[in-house]
């Protein structure tokens, strides 16, 4: 049981790290550019939203397995394929859960408008110096959704995990698998106390969020 | 549309909303690029054809509508922002002292506080003093007076007047507000529909028969003008004028040897041909007619210059169409301007 907190957590933990990393940037790109296909990758990004957990779990299983993109990347580290291994619930998750970043962090980057980017520029900031000084610490409410959700939606993914993760103890399976396993063998305590565990989690962090986002929202008004 | 500014002093860029100032101004920032846009200063190119220098890499001062301060920032780490770079940029280069910028704009007391615990009208003061800060060679102002309420524009304007004095470096000022303009401009450039309809020193534009200024409700005359003397027990100060002549004027206008520029209103100048005998009015200048133009059935403004050979000073006279006709007024002849003391004006105060 110790084994699939410890594995979840780290789950979480990486892929909110590479959803900030790439998904910031995305953000950007999609609150600031006018390129007219802009849209299509935003619904491509959008997509884990409403495709059913399975599908999108088929398709990574396919692009993870040695034939795919996923099994030529793990050649290159000696290995055969991704599927079943933790990097490739990694991939997976990083695009189960992109959307829960990148949505809340492009409504800050538009909220926040082009007005204090020219300001910066005609205080002589570069337009790298402007993000890193101005546009980030003013989306700072959407970056703490984006990291907070993406992290919790990673905890509680479950069909993805089953899909091109399975079930190997210390490896692939974290806590949701590790609740529907403990149902299916009708170990009912350890089920109890993992659900229960998983419910206030949840609890806590949205409440988490929301306080403090309204107090940096607050910090930030006008 | 082109037009081209004097290296120092304010020049307000003047017209109806929606006629291009603030898109003017934008393209000198580089903030809009328009692609046939050509901008240099001092001989520096910014623009021209393919060339294009980034906003960012542009030594300007920038104030918007609303003053924008930076919200995640302390007023301190505004001010500084700009300053941080242009010292990166020029180490070594003293240029504007913070101190003195602090103390012209009465920012000494606010450092410390956050943008959100500011009046409308310390916000911009903070956004100007920001702009200043960052060692502009160029201040550009778009209407830094509209966003804010009547009483915060009057508290504004002293330090505005106050650095006009101070700074060394050009600004150019984007304003719907002829009465601003009238305060703080030295010239004007007159914009109508996208287009420049005239540029050059502000009073002779203020008084030019072929431009509208002369015509609206409230125009006046600008006059510059040197105090030699005061006198205590009338309150009356007399002046000086650029052609010899001297005036009185109500009220205080500060020590002798004191510049000042005294807003004449059109509505305070009666004409007649004689120096004038009983009468209250204080003040009879030589001057000549210049021009006429009708305001409506009833009323007529008259283009004056001061001196009896009429090359002198504008000046400019309402008055009804009646009193044209039974003074047998006519453009070229000699009059007398009566100027009464209490409807002069320094719009500047001291």
């Amino acid at each position: 049981m110790w084994d699939a907190i410890r594995l979840t957590l780290e789950l979480a933990a990486l892929t909110t790290a590479i959803l900030l990393l790439v998904g910031t940037p995305l953000a950007w790109w999609l609150a600031r550019s006018d390129a007219w296909w802009k849209e299509a990758v935003a619904t491509v990004v959008a997509l884990p939203l409403v495709l059913p957990p399975t599908v999108l779990g088929f398709y990574l299983l396919i692009a993870l397995g040695p034939d795919g993109p996923g099994g030529w990347l793990a050649s290159l580290a000696g290995g055969r394929t991704l599927a079943f291994t933790f990097e490739g619930l990694v991939i997976g998750s990083v695009i189960y859960s992109m959307p829960f970043v990148v949505q809340p962090v492009r409504n800050a980057f538009e909220a926040a408008g082009d007005r204090p980017m020219e300001v910066a520029a005609t205080l002589g900031a570069s337009p790298l110096d402007a993000f890193l000084s101005v546009a980030l610490p003013l989306a700072r409410p959407g970056l703490l959704t984006g990291a907070i959700l993406g992290f919790a939606h990673t905890v509680g993914e479950f069909g993805v995990v089953l899909m091109i993760g399975g079930n190997i103890p210390g490896e692939t399976r974290v806590l949701s698998v590790a609740v529907y396993d403990f149902v299916e063998t009708l170990q009912w305590r350890e089920a109890h106390l993992l659900a229960g565990g998983l419910l206030l989690f949840s609890f806590l962090v949205i409440l988490s969020m929301m306080l403090v986002e309204k107090r940096l929202r607050r910090r930030l008004a006008r | 549309m082109s037009f081209s500014a004097p290296s120092r002093g304010i020049t307000a860029l003047f017209g109806p909303s929606g006629c291009g100032k603030t898109t003017l101004l934008r393209c000198v920032a580089g903030l809009t690029r328009v692609d046939d846009g050509v901008f240099s200063l001092d001989g520096e190119v910014w623009q021209d054809g393919g060339a294009f220098r980034p906003p960012h890499r542009r030594p300007i001062g920038y104030v918007f509508q609303e003053a924008s301060l930076f919200p995640h920032l302390s007023v301190r780490a505004n001010l500084l922002y700009g300053r941080r770079r242009a010292d990166r940029r020029s180490p070594g280069d003293d240029g504007v002292d913070v101190d003195a910028t602090l103390d012209l704009l009465g920012l000494d007391r606010l450092l410390d506080r956050a943008p959100s615990h500011l009046s409308g009208g310390e916000r911009q003061r903070v956004a100007i003093g920001r702009a200043l800060l960052a060692r502009p060679r160029l201040l550009l102002m778009d209407e830094p007076l509209s966003a804010l309420d009547r009483p915060a524009r009057e508290e504004i304007l002293p330090y505005l007047e106050r650095l006009h004095a101070a700074l060394s470096i050009p600004v150019l000022y984007v304003s719907h507000d002829l009465g601003e303009v009238e305060r703080l401009a030295d010239h004007l450039v007159l914009m109508e529909s996208g287009r420049v309809r005239a540029a050059g020193p502000l009073a002779d534009l203020l008084a030019d028969p072929a431009l509208p200024l002369a015509r609206l409700p409230d125009a006046v005359a600008l006059l510059e003008a040197l105090v030699e003397s005061h006198d205590d027990a009338y309150g009356l100060t007399t002046v000086r004028l650029r052609g010899g002549q001297s005036l009185l004027v109500a009220g205080d206008l500060g020590r002798p040897g004191t510049l000042c520029r005294l807003e004449v209103p059109a509505a305070g100048v009666s004409l007649g041909h004689h120096p004038p005998v009983d009468t209250s009015i204080l003040n009879a200048l030589p001057a000549r007619v210049v021009a006429r133009r009708e305001t409506d059935r009833h009323q007529v403004i008259v283009f004056l210059r001061l001196g009896p050979a009429g090359d002198g000073d504008p000046l400019l006279a309402r008055i009804s169409r009646k009193s044209w006709d039974d003074l047998g007024l006519a453009e070229g002849m000699s009059v007398h301007a009566r100027v009464k003391a209490v409807a002069l004006r320094d719009p500047r105060p001291h």
